[in-house]
């Protein structure tokens, strides 16, 4: 079962980012994320095994791409060390996997959403040593001996982000599936420097697409953060 | 995504080395083209290649005044950089205009040189495509084809090169600097470097396999620090090009004495227009030269059935960067 299923059958897709910061045994007990988290943990190793059976008869069935060399790379896994929100991550993996779906599906951190895929909506960016990417187009792999940040990595304990903390405070979600990637991605921005005027901060912010158009409280909340470090961050 | 296998290449030679031995092989870069077309298996390489740990990620000012560039530099790097920004001003926009600012923090300058189109039929893994599946036909000539191109198109594709870093390195007659497989070098002029689709439009560039890129060199000319890109597009940001314009202009009393054009968005390759350099070349810097070089940079224009607005939008996309070359303060 593919964890998207699993999600849609529960109704609501997933809470605003005020609800990623949650610590399991935190006052509301197991909430949903928790329980999908632990359901989760089991299904690594089955889904690679899946995933090989399929790409072997995806191989066997497509000879034309079945090159001497394609034979064994079907069974081929790479180690891949992430260090990821402070913590060293060692995984196996299918060289396939992005980055993203080693955060989400093997790390369970899935603060990161997944939305075109395509490198076209930036609801999948991450900090790979402090500059935004995105994690659709990455391959984990790529990214072994690297720094990761999500955006479950932003807060200290239960002090919010900067970025975060502006973001509640402006409002800058409807739905808030494209706001773990705002966020970060303000982050990002942050580190880089935007001139600190909403033409500009539009355009730093290109990447990240917001299908409910909470565009104007996205600029506010970065505008007030700028203006609370002192004009143009650099 | 098809299986294929990973490796990572520290030294220019072993990822030479581990491409040029198979024929499937690919290096992947930045991976925002490869990636993407390997996930709609458009792609499908058996062996990947990492070369993001190779150490070709220097900006430096050579003893003659060029600037010599890493293949491995990303392109946020490059546009950041204060030498490309004082004297190569129509890079810097360039890359600035392309994409989104994650993207370019992960794109790199040689990578940037291999970009795929971004024709929806060759994307899409299934319609008739000379450039994916040769001898299959072409799906946009008959098809919906308002972003294709009307430069350089041949009877069997007319799939529009989509990048803008490309546009500005022809414009600056940049040098590609390369390595093959028996350890030779060569450099190849940028205008040399990608070719038109005529009978083969599944060959974009001169590179042979296994070829790595290492480096771009621009020259010291000065006066390319008189130079601008302008691109016009559906929306205002993260968007490929409908049309661009790449220009550099060396101006003295108000007279042209040399002059540099490249046009994207519009052609099969990085567009450079020697016709309209010649019609700027000893003219008056005014309105009626730019329209005028912009008509022979479009002259040999063919337009498909839905993008002849292209023609007319890249004529003016021209005529107005040349306008704000002209009117640029230069040190």
């Amino acid at each position: 079962m593919e964890k998207d299923d699993f999600r849609g059958a529960l109704g609501p897709p997933d809470e605003p980012v005020t609800r990623e910061h949650q610590e399991p045994g935190q006052p509301g007990g197991m909430d949903r994320r928790v329980f999908l988290g632990m359901s989760l943990t089991a299904m690594p190793a089955m889904r690679f095994a899946a995933a090989t059976a399929k790409a072997a008869g995806a191989a066997a069935t497509h000879p034309a791409h079945a090159s001497g060399a394609s034979a064994p790379a079907a069974l081929h896994t790479v180690p891949v060390t992430l260090q990821v929100n402070g913590q060293e991550r060692r995984l196996e993996l299918d060289p396939r996997t992005s980055l993203l779906d080693a955060l989400r599906e093997e790390l369970a951190l899935t603060g990161t959403k997944k939305g075109c895929d395509h490198g076209q909506c930036g609801a999948c960016t991450v900090l790979v040593d402090d500059r935004r990417v995105l994690s659709c187009l990455t391959l984990a792999a790529m990214a072994s001996g690297h720094r990761v940040t999500t955006v479950e990595g932003l807060a200290q304990g239960d002090q919010l982000h900067p970025v975060q903390a502006a973001f509640l405070k402006h409002d800058a979600f409807q739905c808030g599936y494209c706001t773990p990637g705002q966020i970060v991605s303000a982050v990002g921005l942050l580190h880089e420097g935007c001139p600190d005027d909403p033409a500009h901060i539009r355009e730093c912010m290109s990447g990240n697409l917001c299908r409910c158009g909470a565009y104007p409280n996205i600029v506010a909340a970065i505008a007030a953060i700028q203006e609370a470090k002192g004009g143009k961050t650099a | 995504m098809r299986p294929f296998a990973y490796s990572r290449a520290t030294r220019p030679d072993e990822a030479i080395a581990a491409v040029a031995g198979n024929p499937r092989a690919i290096f992947l870069a930045g991976g925002t083209t490869l990636v993407d077309l390997q996930r709609l298996d458009v792609m499908n390489p058996d062996a990947v290649v990492d070369i993001n740990a190779l150490p070709l990620t220097r900006i430096e000012t050579l003893p003659g005044g060029g600037v010599r560039v890493g293949a491995m530099v990303r392109n946020s790097d490059l546009a950041n950089h204060a030498t490309i920004q004082k004297r190569y001003p129509v890079l810097s926009a360039a890359l600035l205009s392309g994409a989104s600012p994650q993207l370019r923090n992960m794109a790199t300058v040689g990578g940037n040189l291999m970009q795929r189109t971004r024709c929806y039929y060759f994307r899409d893994a299934i319609s008739p495509c000379n450039k994916r599946t040769p001898g299959s036909g072409c799906a946009a000539l008959e098809g919906y084809n308002r972003i294709h191109a009307v430069l350089g198109t041949s009877d069997k594709c007319i799939a529009t090169h989509p990048g803008d870093m490309p546009v500005a390195l022809v414009a600056l007659d940049a040098v590609v600097h390369t390595r093959r497989k028996n350890g030779t070098e060569r450099t190849i002029p940028i205008t040399d470097f990608h070719v038109s689709y005529g009978d083969d439009p599944a060959r974009e560039s001169v590179l042979e396999h296994g070829e790595l890129i290492t480096a771009v060199e621009l020259p010291a000319t000065p006066w390319l620090a008189r130079s601008t890109y302008l691109k016009m597009r559906d929306r205002a940001s993260y968007e490929f090009a409908l049309a661009s314009a790449a220009v550099a202009l060396d101006i003295e009393r108000n007279t042209i004495r040399n002059a540099r054009v490249a046009l994207g968005g519009v052609a099969t390759k990085p567009w450079r227009s020697r016709e309209a350099e010649g019609a700027l070349t000893g003219a008056k810097a005014e309105a009626a030269t730019y329209q005028k070089a912009a008509a022979a940079a479009l002259a040999g224009a063919r337009p498909q059935k839905h993008n002849g607005f292209k023609i007319e939008l890249a004529k003016r996309t021209l005529a107005r960067a040349l306008a704000t070359a002209a009117a640029m303060k230069t040190a």
